[in-house]
C-alpha cells in the first residue's frame, strides 16, 4: 500500500523541482524584462495621472492629461499625423511591394533578382538616422529631387520639400516608404514562392489573365505575408521617431510632429512629464488597437 | 510555367527601376561627400575636383575611432547577454514547460509591439536613480530588457519544435538540467541563435532613441546616436556631413555584405515571427 504513496510523493517532489527549475531558467529574462520594461511601463501609467516637471513635487490631476490630449490641437494633431504616415509607411510599400513581387515572380531565380535582394535590403540595414540625413539632402532646395524635376521640365514644382507646410509630412512619408518597400517586396516574394505553381497553370488553362490570376490566386495565398507587412509597417509609422527627428524635428511649425517626437519634447525639453506619459500611454494603446485586429484578420489559428 | 518574353522584360525593368530608387540616396550622399567642404553642391553633379580628403576630415571630426570602440562595447554588452537570457527563457517556456509557462510567455508577447517611446520617460528617471546616466550601461541594460520579448519568442519557437525525447534520453544518463541545456540544446539551437544574433546586433548598432536620451556624450553612444550628434554639429557643412554619414554606414554595410545570405534570411524570418 505504501508504494503508490511514496510514488505520489516522489511525483510531487519532481513536480515542484520542475517548477523551480523552469522558472530558474526563465529568471534572468524575467528580471531584465520586469526591471527595464514592465516597471517603466507601470510608471508611465502612474506619471500620466500627475502633473510633474521632473524635479519638484508632483500633483495628482487624474485624467486631466488625457483630457488635454483630446482637446489640445497640437497634441491631437501629432496623432493624426501618425495616421497619415500609415498611408506612406504601410500603404505604399505593401501595394507597391505586391505589384513588384507579382511582376518579378517569374524571374525570382535570375541573377538580377539575386542582386536585387541585396540592394533592396540596404535601407533595412542602415540606421534610420542615416536614411534621414540622406533624404534631407536629397529633398533639399538644391537636392537631387528638385534637379530631376527641373530636368523633366517640372521646374515649377521644385521646393524645399521638407520645409514646406504642405509637403513636409508626405516627404517624411516618402522616406519611410523608401525604407520599407524593399522589405515588403522581399517578404511578399518569399510568400509567393510558396504558392503551388500548378495553381497558376490551371488558371492559365482556364483562360485567366494576369489580373484575374493575381486577384484569385496570389492575393488570397499571401494573406499571412500581407498581415506581417502591414503589422511591421503600421508599427513603424505610429512609433516613428528617428527619421522625423533628423529630417524635420517636427517642423515646419508642427507640420510633421508625431507622437514619438512629441513625447521626447514634452518629457525632456518642456518638462511636462505627466503629459508626455499620457501621450505615451495613448501611443501604446493605439499601436495595440491597430495591430491586434490585423493579426486576428490575417493569421490562421496556427499560433 | 510559361512566361512570355514581354512579361519577363517588364519585370526586369521594374526591378531595375526599384533598385535605382533604392540606390539613389546612397549615390547622392557619395557624390555630395566629394564636393569641397563648406559648399552647397547642387544635386547629382560630379565635382570637378573630388575631395577624397573629406572622408579623412570627417573621420577625425567625428572621432570615428572612439565611436567604433563605443558601439562595439555596447554591442558586446547587449548581444551575448540577450542571447543567453533569451535562450534560457525560451528553453524554459518551450521545452521545460513548467506550470505557469503559458501566462509567463504571454506577458513577454505583450511587450512585442511596445514602442520604445512609450517607456522612455520613466526609463530616464530610473536609469538616473541607478546612477547610470551618461554611461554605456544606460544603453546596455535597458536594451537587454527591451530585446527580451523578441528573443524569448524567437528561441521558444525553436525549442517548441525540438522532440521531447531528446531530454528524456539525457535525463536517464543523469545529466543535470544545466548540462542538458548547454551540451545538447544550445548546440542544436545554433542556427536560430545566429540569426537572432544578427538581428540583435543590427538593432543595437542602429539604436537611436535610447542613445540620445540616456547618454549626453556622443563618444559613449551607439553609432546611430553619434550620427545624430554629428548632424547637429556639422549640419551646415553638407559635404562633411555626407562623408561622415557614409563612414558611419561602413561597418554595418560591411557586416551586411559579408553575412548577406544570413542577414536576409534572418530579417525576413524576424519580421514574420515578430
Amino acid at each position: 500500500m505504501s508504494a503508490p504513496v511514496t510514488e505520489r510523493r516522489a511525483d510531487r517532489a519532481r513536480r515542484s523541482r520542475a517548477i523551480w527549475l523552469g522558472w530558474l531558467f526563465a529568471a534572468p529574462a524575467v528580471i531584465m524584462y520586469a526591471t527595464f520594461v514592465l516597471r517603466p511601463l507601470l510608471l508611465t501609467v502612474q506619471y500620466s495621472l500627475y502633473d510633474w516637471n521632473g524635479i519638484g513635487a508632483s500633483t495628482w490631476v487624474g485624467l486631466d492629461n488625457y483630457r488635454r490630449l483630446l482637446t489640445d490641437e497640437d497634441l491631437s494633431a501629432s496623432i493624426l499625423h501618425a495616421f497619415e504616415l500609415i498611408i506612406f509607411f504601410s500603404g505604399v510599400p505593401v501595394i507597391l511591394g505586391l505589384f513588384v513581387a507579382a511582376t518579378i515572380r517569374d524571374i525570382a531565380q535570375s541573377r538580377l533578382a539575386v542582386v536585387a535582394r541585396t540592394v533592396l535590403f540596404l535601407p533595412q540595414v542602415i540606421p534610420l538616422v542615416a536614411a534621414g540625413i540622406m533624404w534631407s539632402w536629397l529633398l533639399s532646395t538644391t537636392g537631387t529631387a528638385n534637379e530631376l524635376l527641373s530636368a523633366v521640365g517640372l521646374g515649377d514644382l521644385t521646393r524645399a520639400w521638407l520645409g514646406d507646410f504642405g509637403t513636409a509630412l508626405p516627404a517624411v512619408g516618402v522616406i519611410g516608404a523608401w525604407v520599407l518597400v524593399g522589405l515588403c517586396t522581399l517578404l511578399l516574394l518569399a510568400g509567393m514562392s510558396k504558392i503551388d505553381p500548378s495553381l497558376y497553370e490551371a488558371a492559365r488553362l482556364d483562360g485567366a489573365g494576369p489580373v484575374r490570376e493575381f486577384l484569385s490566386i496570389t492575393l488570397p495565398s499571401l494573406r499571412q505575408e500581407i498581415g506581417v507587412c502591414v503589422t511591421v509597417t503600421v508599427i513603424a509609422a505610429l512609433a516613428s521617431f528617428d527619421i522625423v527627428y533628423i529630417a524635420t524635428q517636427g517642423g515646419p511649425g508642427n507640420a510633421t510632429m508625431v507622437p514619438g517626437l512629441e513625447i521626447y519634447y514634452l518629457a525632456f525639453s518642456e518638462r511636462e512629464v505627466g503629459m508626455a506619459s499620457a501621450l505615451a500611454v495613448a501611443l501604446i494603446v493605439l499601436v495595440l488597437a491597430c495591430v491586434l485586429p490585423i493579426q486576428r484578420l490575417t493569421r490562421d489559428g496556427s499560433r | 510555367m510559361k512566361t512570355t518574353v514581354r512579361e519577363n522584360l517588364t519585370g526586369r525593368v521594374l526591378l531595375v527601376l526599384l533598385m535605382a530608387v533604392t540606390l539613389l540616396p546612397f549615390v547622392s550622399l557619395f557624390v555630395t561627400a566629394l564636393h569641397p567642404s563648406g559648399t552647397y553642391p547642387s544635386g547629382l553633379s560630379w565635382p570637378a575636383d573630388p575631395q577624397w580628403g573629406n572622408f579623412l576630415d570627417a573621420f577625425r571630426a567625428a572621432g570615428m575611432g572612439t565611436l567604433l570602440y563605443s558601439s562595439v562595447l555596447i554591442v558586446l554588452g547587449v548581444v551575448p547577454a540577450s542571447l543567453l537570457f533569451g535562450t534560457m527563457a525560451g528553453f524554459a517556456f518551450g521545452h521545460l514547460r513548467m506550470p505557469g509557462h503559458r501566462a509567463g510567455f504571454l506577458v513577454f508577447v505583450l511587450g512585442l509591439t511596445l514602442p520604445f517611446e512609450g517607456i522612455i520617460t520613466p526609463l530616464y528617471y530610473q536609469v538616473r536613480d541607478m546612477g547610470l546616466l551618461n554611461t554605456r550601461w544606460a544603453i546596455i541594460l535597458p536594451l537587454i530588457g527591451l530585446f527580451m520579448p523578441f528573443s524569448v519568442l524567437w528561441m521558444r519557437a525553436h525549442f517548441v519544435t525540438m522532440p521531447s525525447d531528446l531530454s528524456e534520453a539525457a535525463r536517464v544518463d543523469g545529466a543535470g538540467a544545466w548540462q542538458l541545456f548547454r551540451r545538447v540544446h544550445v548546440p542544436l539551437a545554433m542556427p536560430a541563435l545566429s540569426s537572432l544574433a544578427i538581428l540583435l546586433f543590427l538593432w543595437t548598432w542602429n539604436q537611436f532613441l535610447l542613445a540620445i536620451v540616456l547618454v549626453d556624450d556622443p563618444a559613449k553612444r551607439t553609432m546611430a546616436g553619434a550620427l545624430g550628434a554629428f548632424q547637429g554639429q556639422w549640419g551646415t557643412d553638407i559635404p562633411l556631413l555626407c562623408a561622415g554619414a557614409l563612414l558611419i554606414l561602413v561597418p554595418t554595410l560591411t557586416v551586411f555584405l559579408v553575412f548577406q545570405r544570413r542577414f536576409v534570411a534572418a530579417l525576413l524570418q524576424g519580421s514574420i515571427k515578430g
